[in-house]
C-alpha cells in the first residue's frame, strides 16, 4: 500500500512530495490517538443523566470517545445523510414511532437481538425485554410515560383518580392542558370513555373507535390549552394556567424534588413510551457505534441513568437495581413509570398502529383542532 | 482598431465577471440548487418506477377495472421477490406507496419476505393473495400504478385539500377534512394583520426616534434593538407571563376592580396572544427601515408645507407621507415575508387556533418524512407570496424601497 502510494507521488515537486509525506505519515497518527463516535441525542438534563450514567463509563472501558449531539426529534437529518451517503452521525437517540419508521425506511442498521448483553442474573436478552421491545429494529432502553397531574395549591377539593375525571368538567370545573398531538390524547380519550387499557388499539383499529375518541375530546375541547414543549406544562401548572395537565413524568418529578412543586401525579392510564438507540445506516464507524450500543443496553448502564432522572428500565432484570435519587437522596422506586403499583392501568403505546396510521391521525386532529 | 476598442471595453466586463463569479457560485450552490431540488420533489417521484419497472409497465396496460392480468401478478412477485434481499429499496418503495394509500407498507414488506421463504404456489395471482388479501382489491394496485408515475400532481392535489374522484376529475374534500387550505388562508390574514399593526405601532416610533435630539434618539433605538437581541423564546415566554390569566395584566386589572376575579381576560392561546407576540417579535423590522428613511427627509419640509398654509395634517398627509413610502413598503415587505414562515411564537402563545401553515410543512419534513407534500406546500407558498410580492412592487414601486 506504502509503495504504489510514494509511487504515485514519484514525479512531484520535492517540497510538495515532502508535504504529502508529512500528511500520510501524520493521518493515520491521528486516527489511532482517539476514536470517536457521534452520538445524537435528546439535550437537557436526560442526555446528561446518560452521560454520567454511561458514557464516560464506556469511553473509559473501550478508549472510544463520544461526541453528543443535541437534535429535537425527528428524521429528516438521518435521511438526509443517508441519502447523500454522508453519514455522520452514528448512534441516534430515536423515539419510537421514529425508530420504527427509520427501520421501515432503511434508515438505520439492523439489531441482532441474541448479541445483547445478558440480564442482571445472566437471562437472555429476548426474555428480559418485554416481547415488543426489543426486535430486529432496535431495543427499548428506558421507558417514559405521559401522565396527568395537578397542583395541589390549587386543586383542593377531592383528588382526581382516574383518567374519567380528566374528561369530568363538571366534578372538576376548569381548564386541562394537552400535548398539541393526536399521540395520547386518543388513548387517553378512550380509557375515560371505559375502553380497558389493554383493549385500546382494538377499538382505534376501527374508524368507529377512531371516531368514538375523537367525541370524548370534543367534550373537553373548548376547556384544553394545548402545549407544544415538554417545559409547558410544569410551567402551566405552577401559574394556575390550568388545573390539571398531561406531561412527561420527568418534568413532573423535576418540578416536584428539585423546585419543591406541590404538583401529585396521577398513575391511573399513564401512557408508557420507549425510545431507542439506533446505529444509522451505512456508517463508518459501524463497528465501534456497535459497541456503544451494546453497552447503553447492559443492565448497570440502564439501572444508572435512574439516579439522575425518573426513567425506568424496559428491561426487567435491572428494574429492582433502581435505588436513589443522586442529587437529592429521594428514593426513585415510587417515582419510576415501571413500578409495579404505578403500573396496574398502564397503556403501552402502540408504535406499530402509530407508525401505520399516524399520517392519517395527524391530518384529521388539525382538521379537528382547527373547527 | 475596432477590434480593439471592443476588446479594451470587453476585459473590464470580464474582470467584473470574475469579481461576480464566487458570489454567483455561492448562491448556485446554497440556494438555487437546494430549492429547485426541493421544488422539484413536489412533482418528480421516480423511486417507484426505478424499482418496480416491469409492474408499472404492465400496470399501464391495466384498465383499472376488476384485477390486472396475470402477468402483472408476475412481475410483482419477480420484483418483490429481487427487492427481498435489497432492503433500503424496499423500505423507499414501500414508503413512497403507503404515502397513496396507507398500510401498503405492511403488505408489501410482509409479501416481499414471504415470497423469499415460500416461492411461487400455483398461479403467482393465487400466490399473491395467498400471502394477503389486499391483492384481491383493485384499490391496492391502483396506488401501485399511482405511485409509479414518475410526475406526479398527487402533492398538489392534497395540499389545496382536493382529492381524485373515483370516476375521474376533481373535486374539493368535504369541509371538515380540510387541513391546508383553511391554514393558509389563516397565515395570510395573520400575516397581513400583524404586517398593518406593526406599521400603525411602529410608524410613531421611527418618527419619534427621528424627530429626537440625536442623544435621545440614540437611546430610543436601543430601546428598540435590545428586544431585538433576545432570543425569540424569551420575548415569547415574556409574553406568556404577561398575558396568561393568573398573569400580570390580568392581575392588575383585578386588584383595580375592572375585571372580577372569576372573569379574567383570555388574552392568550387564542388568536390575541398570537397578533400581540408575533407583532413584538416582528416591530423593529418594521421600525429600522422607517426611521432609516425619516431621518433622510429635511426638517425643512414640513415647516415650509405649513408656512405656506397647509394644516399639521395636511403637512403630513402631502408632504411627509409620501416621503416615508420607502420605508413604508420595505418595512412592510419585510414584516410580511417574515411572519408567513412563523410557526414557534404561534405554536406556543396560539392554543388551538393559532397554527400557521409553517407547522405543517415542518410536520412533513421532519416526522413523516413526507418531503414530497412538504416541497408542494412550500412551493405554493413560494408562488404565494412571489405573486403578493409582483402586485406589491407594482403598487409601491420596487426601486422606490429602501431596507435602511
Amino acid at each position: 500500500m506504502s509503495n504504489g502510494f510514494s509511487g504515485r507521488f514519484r514525479g512531484m515537486a520535492p517540497a510538495m512530495r515532502g508535504f504529502c509525506l508529512f500528511v500520510v505519515c501524520l493521518a493515520p497518527a491521528g486516527v489511532a490517538l482517539a476514536e470517536a463516535i457521534t452520538v445524537v441525542s435528546w439535550g437537557g438534563s436526560y442526555a446528561r443523566a446518560c452521560q454520567q450514567a454511561y458514557h464516560e463509563s464506556f469511553t473509559a472501558e473501550t478508549g472510544i470517545e463520544i461526541l453528543l449531539e443535541d437534535y429535537n426529534g425527528g428524521l429528516a437529518q438521518i435521511r438526509a445523510q443517508v441519502d447523500a451517503g454522508a453519514v455522520h452521525w452514528d448512534v441516534v437517540d430515536l423515539e419510537m414511532p421514529d425508530g420504527w419508521l427509520a427501520c421501515q425506511e432503511g434508515l438505520i442498521e439492523l439489531l441482532e437481538v441474541t448479541e445483547l448483553p445478558a440480564g442482571v442474573n445472566g437471562e437472555a436478552p429476548e426474555d428480559d425485554y418485554p416481547g415488543e421491545y426489543v426486535t430486529e429494529c432496535g431495543s427499548g432502553v428506558t421507558f417514559y410515560s405521559t401522565v396527568f397531574a395537578y397542583n395541589s395549591n390549587y386543586l383542593t377539593g377531592p383528588p382526581p383518580q382516574t383518567v374519567a375525571d380528566f374528561f369530568d368538567l363538571e366534578k372538576f370545573p376548569g381548564r386541562r392542558g394537552m400535548r398539541r398531538s393526536p399521540f395520547v390524547n386518543l388513548e387517553f380519550a378512550l380509557l375515560a370513555d371505559g375502553v380497558a387499557p389493554d383493549r385500546i388499539y382494538s377499538v382505534l383499529a376501527t374508524s368507529e373507535g377512531v371516531d368514538r375518541a375523537f367525541a370524548k375530546l370534543d367534550t373537553i375541547k373548548d376547556q384544553v390549552v394545548w402545549w407544544e414543549a415538554g417545559a409547558q406544562p410544569p410551567q402551566l401548572l405552577a401559574d394556575g394556567e390550568v388545573i390539571m395537565s398531561t406531561a412527561y413524568n420527568g418534568r413532573i418529578f423535576n418540578a416536584q424534588v428539585l423546585e419543591n412543586q406541590p404538583f401529585v401525579i396521577v398513575w391511573d392510564g399513564q401512557a408508557l413510551d420507549s425510545g431507542f438507540l439506533a446505529i444509522v445506516a451505512g456508517t463508518p464507524r459501524y463497528e465501534a457505534a456497535r459497541q456503544f450500543v451494546q453497552f447503553a443496553n447492559r443492565p448497570e448502564s440502564i439501572a444508572n441513568i435512574s439516579k439522575y432522572i425518573s426513567y425506568g428500565p424496559v428491561r426487567r432484570s435491572p428494574r429492582a437495581l433502581v435505588d436513589s435519587h443522586l442529587a437529592t437522596g429521594v428514593k426513585m422506586q415510587p417515582h419510576m413509570p415501571t413500578s409495579p403499583e404505578n403500573l396496574t392501568r398502564a397503556v403501552r403505546l402502540d408504535w406499530r398502529w402509530w407508525s401505520e396510521n399516524r399520517d392519517d391521525i395527524y391530518e384529521r386532529f388539525s382538521a379537528w383542532l382547527a373547527r | 482598431m475596432k477590434r480593439i476598442l471592443h476588446l479594451s471595453a470587453t476585459a473590464p466586463r470580464l474582470g467584473a465577471l470574475a469579481l461576480v463569479l464566487p458570489l454567483l457560485a455561492f448562491v448556485t450552490v446554497s440556494f438555487v440548487i437546494p430549492l429547485g431540488t426541493l421544488l422539484g420533489k413536489s412533482a418528480y417521484q421516480p423511486e417507484v418506477a426505478r424499482v418496480l419497472p416491469q409492474t408499472i409497465a404492465e400496470l399501464r396496460e391495466w384498465t383499472g377495472d376488476g384485477l390486472p392480468s396475470e402477468d402483472a401478478f408476475a412481475a410483482m412477485a419477480r420484483e418483490l421477490t429481487a427487492l427481498g434481499e435489497n432492503r433500503p429499496e424496499l423500505a423507499r418503495v414501500s414508503g413512497a406507496i403507503n404515502r397513496v394509500q396507507s398500510g401498503m407498507r405492511g403488505v408489501l414488506n410482509r409479501t416481499a419476505r414471504r415470497l423469499a421463504r415460500t416461492g411461487q404456489a400455483g398461479s403467482w395471482r393465487a400466490t399473491l393473495t395467498g400471502i394477503d388479501s389486499s391483492w384481491e382489491e383493485p384499490a391496492t394496485w391502483l396506488a401501485i400504478r399511482e405511485a409509479g408515475a414518475r410526475f406526479t400532481l398527487r402533492h398538489y392535489l392534497h395540499a389545496l385539500d382536493l382529492e381524485q374522484r373515483s370516476g375521474g376529475g376533481i373535486a374539493p374534500k368535504a369541509a371538515d377534512e380540510r387541513v391546508y387550505t383553511p391554514l393558509m388562508w389563516r397565515t395570510l390574514l395573520v400575516s397581513l394583520g400583524v404586517t398593518l399593526l406593526c406599521l400603525a405601532i411602529g410608524y410613531p416610533i421611527a418618527y419619534m426616534i427621528a424627530a429626537s435630539p440625536p442623544a435621545r434618539g440614540r437611546i430610543l433605538l436601543l430601546l428598540v434593538l435590545v428586544p431585538f437581541w433576545t432570543s425569540l423564546l424569551v420575548r415569547t415566554t415574556a409574553w406568556i407571563v404577561l398575558l396568561q390569566r393568573q398573569g400580570v395584566i390580568n392581575g392588575f386589572l383585578v386588584s383595580l376592580g375592572l375585571v372580577p376575579d372569576d372573569g379574567r381576560l383570555q388574552m392568550i392561546y387564542n388568536m390575541t396572544g398570537t397578533f400581540v407576540a408575533m407583532t413584538h417579535v416582528l416591530l423593529p423590522f418594521m421600525v429600522l427601515p422607517l426611521y432609516s428613511v425619516m431621518r433622510s427627509i429635511p426638517k425643512s419640509h414640513m415647516a415650509a408645507a405649513v408656512s405656506l398654509g397647509a394644516a399639521p395634517l395636511q403637512a403630513f398627509r402631502r408632504v411627509y407621507l409620501p416621503q416615508t413610502l420607502p420605508g413604508i413598503g420595505a418595512g412592510s415587505l419585510l414584516v410580511f415575508i417574515l411572519a408567513i414562515g412563523y410557526y414557534i411564537t404561534p405554536a406556543l402563545v396560539g392554543g388551538r387556533t393559532g397554527e400557521l401553515i409553517s407547522s405543517q410543512i415542518a410536520y412533513h419534513v421532519q416526522t413523516s418524512l413526507n418531503w414530497g407534500l412538504a416541497a408542494a406546500l412550500s412551493s405554493i407558498l413560494l408562488v404565494a407570496v412571489t405573486v403578493l410580492y409582483l402586485v406589491y412592487s407594482r403598487a409601491i414601486g420596487i426601486e422606490r424601497m429602501r431596507l435602511g
